[in-house]
């Protein structure tokens, strides 16, 4: 939530990766800042929750039991505190190149098999909230750049303004407490629904509307105004002109001329404010108990389970630096402006 | 001297003229002004004993009525009262973080866009780091391990939100020193330090002004999502945190929307007011946007 709107994002810095060489060149430069960034988020995971971590971790551990001081020392061995810095490190690596996220303080599993269990939910609910949101903001943003200032537009573009400013899990209680009882308050499903697939279909797809809800309604309106501004940008463009003159309707012209070439920002924007949509689960995940990743995230933020905060970070961060190496990759792809670059 | 200031008083007088022709800028900029007001004025409009939890006159969860207009919340207190003082938190600390990581942002974007070279290689490289990781994600990771609090939110929404200033300056900066009275002022033996700070900053910052109007607005989002989450100061009133205690006390599936309604509607009101008064300024600064 805090990469600013910038509406103007698309028209004063084109995301134009660097020109030059051949599609092996600009496939090795992103494939090796990706890497970079992997292992910048592995160090800093490590420094956050190792290095800058205030009082002993082992102490919130144990928090409200009466442990004795052999077992604190026992706890600090089985998680490697005792060991110099260096040594944590390494093993952290180690750790990590193995897939192990080490123990959750709460749940006494593993964090890896935590983050297995919840990582579905979270990519349905993230999944269908974004193809609905990137939808309807394509739409109304072609429609309301096509019909500037028309009664629709003015509407269109107040109402995500307004949702864009509203706090995502404030949308998400007002939707919670207007529709009172339409709707389940909480989870994925009921524990009496019958097993089999359609009525397990049917009731997460109850559970699932006010969640999905929500995140439309927050996420939406950027893809909105950025679709609007740079369909705007390419209105004026000579070749529209051509279309127009050679006979095609307006809605040809819309359709065929102007859109495809302003869908590339916003397909590209798509991916690239995936932190975004993260931040958006997270807050979304917690007001509807929906048990996904962001819901774990608040869970582990109430104990506080550092490891599982840790396991989560990395988890997250790797999935949005992936998700925009994609992003390069296809933009790379989409627009032959660039790639005869 | 005193050519210099009248120069820029007219451009100041320009600039704002062409401001004051967006309806929608203005009407932010008063909505800004008098919510200001209204959080200074706190203290005399309602004095802090009405947020006090231990003076609490209202019985709890009360809807609206003549003596508490907006009802009262879990322990008795006044929704309006608290709201009222909501404000002066939420501002401030979504003030204090947007300064600070526009601060950051414009020290970094200035510094590797005059010099350039490896060392400024390196930082971009970290700009581009933190632009792409999840900013929530990071904010919970810090506010967790620096422990709950106001200063802790300004510092992690700080951290987490400098990196676009930074491009954004740094592509300003590169602009400029192309242009041919740096190129002068470097041939008439200009130092580093004077070509920063008599060319570049004054030419960066109305940039980096709109860019602190769009940021607060953020900010302030970012801090009620944070106090939401529970890395709040737990003792004081803010919007964030008055949203958390109604869903936590069951105030929402109680059905007190009375509880609901006025801080989240004051954070949208706020981030909306700040969000038009920034985009009329970059309409402003940028005359190719003038036709949005």
């Amino acid at each position: 939530m805090t990469d600013a709107l910038a509406p103007a994002e698309a028209a004063t810095e084109p995301a134009a990766p660097a020109g030059g060489g051949g599609l092996g060149r600009y496939l090795a430069a992103k494939v090796g800042a990706a890497l970079l960034s992997l292992a910048l988020i592995v160090v800093l995971g490590f420094l956050l929750f190792r290095a800058l971590l205030p009082g002993d971790a082992v102490r919130t551990m144990t928090r409200g039991r009466p442990v004795s001081a052999e077992g604190l020392a026992e706890l600090e061995r089985q998680y490697g505190l005792d060991l110099p810095l260096w040594r944590q490190f390494l093993r952290y690596l180690g750790n990590l190149a193995q897939g192990d996220l080490e123990q959750s303080y709460t749940f006494r599993v593993p964090v890896i098999q935590k983050i297995g269990e919840r990582l579905g939910p979270t990519l349905l609910l993230v999944g269908v909230g974004t193809l609905i949101a990137v939808a309807l903001g394509l739409w109304l943003g072609q429609r309301t750049a096509w019909r500037r200032d028309s009664p629709f537009d003015r509407t269109a573009t107040g109402v995500a303004l307004v949702l864009w400013s509203a706090p995502t899990f404030w949308v998400g209680l007002l939707l919670l407490s207007a529709t009172s009882g339409l709707f389940p308050s909480g989870g994925i499903t009921y524990p009496d629904t019958p097993p089999g697939f359609w009525p397990q279909a049917l009731d997460t797809a109850h559970h699932m509307v006010l969640p999905t809800l929500t995140l439309v309604a927050v996420v939406y309106a950027q893809y909105q105004l950025v679709m609007r501004t740079s369909l705007i940008e390419e209105m004026h463009a000579d070749h529209l002109l051509t279309a127009r003159a050679k006979g095609l309707t307006d809605d040809q012209v819309r359709r065929r001329h102007a859109v495809p070439n302003a869908l590339l920002p916003t397909v590209t924007l798509v991916f690239l404010h995936l932190g975004l949509v993260v931040s958006g689960a997270i807050t979304v995940e917690t007001v509807f108990s929906w048990p996904g990743l962001g819901l774990l995230i608040s869970e582990a933020l109430r104990a506080p389970d550092y490891p599982l905060l840790q396991g989560t970070f990395l988890v997250l961060a790797a999935a949005v630096v992936v998700m925009n190496l994609i992003a390069d990759l296809l933009y790379r792809v989409l627009d032959p402006r660039v790639r005869a670059a | 001297m005193s050519a210099t200031w009248a120069r820029r008083r007219a451009a100041a007088g320009a600039a704002w003229s062409q401001f004051t022709a967006h309806r929608a800028g203005v009407f932010g900029l008063g909505v800004l002004v008098l919510i200001v007001m209204l959080a200074l004025a706190a203290p005399l409009l309602t004095g802090a004993d009405a947020v006090d939890v231990t003076k609490a006159t209202g019985e709890r969860l009360r809807p609206p009525s003549g003596q508490y207009w907006l009802g009262t919340d879990e322990n008795g207190r006044s929704v309006a009262a608290l709201t009222l003082w909501g404000a002066r938190i939420s501002l401030l600390v979504g003030l204090s973080a947007a300064l600070l990581s526009l601060a950051i942002g414009t020290v970094v974007g200035v510094l590797t866009g005059h010099f350039g070279g490896w060392g400024s290689a390196v930082l971009m490289r970290l700009t581009d780091f933190f632009l792409v990781l999840p900013s929530l994600v990071l904010a919970i990771a810090l506010s967790t391990v620096l422990g709950a609090g106001a200063g802790t939110i300004v510092l992690a929404i700080a951290v987490t939100s400098w990196p676009s200033a930074a491009r954004l300056v740094r592509a300003q900066t590169l602009t400029l020193e192309a242009r041919p009275y740096i190129e002068r002022a470097k041939a008439l033996g200009g130092g580093h330090g004077h070509i920063i700070a008599r060319h570049v900053l004054p030419g960066v910052l109305p940039l980096v002004f709109v860019n602190a109007t769009l940021a607060v607005g953020t900010a302030i989002v970012a801090e009620s999502t944070l106090a939401f989450l529970g890395l709040g100061d737990p003792v004081a009133v803010s919007w964030g945190g008055m949203l958390r205690t109604a869903s936590t006390s069951g105030a929402v599936t109680a059905g007190a929307w009375w509880y609901l309604v006025p801080p989240g509607l004051a954070i949208a009101v706020v981030v909306l007011a700040f969000t038009l008064c920034g985009r009329a300024a970059e309409s402003v600064l940028n005359p190719r946007l003038r036709e949005r």
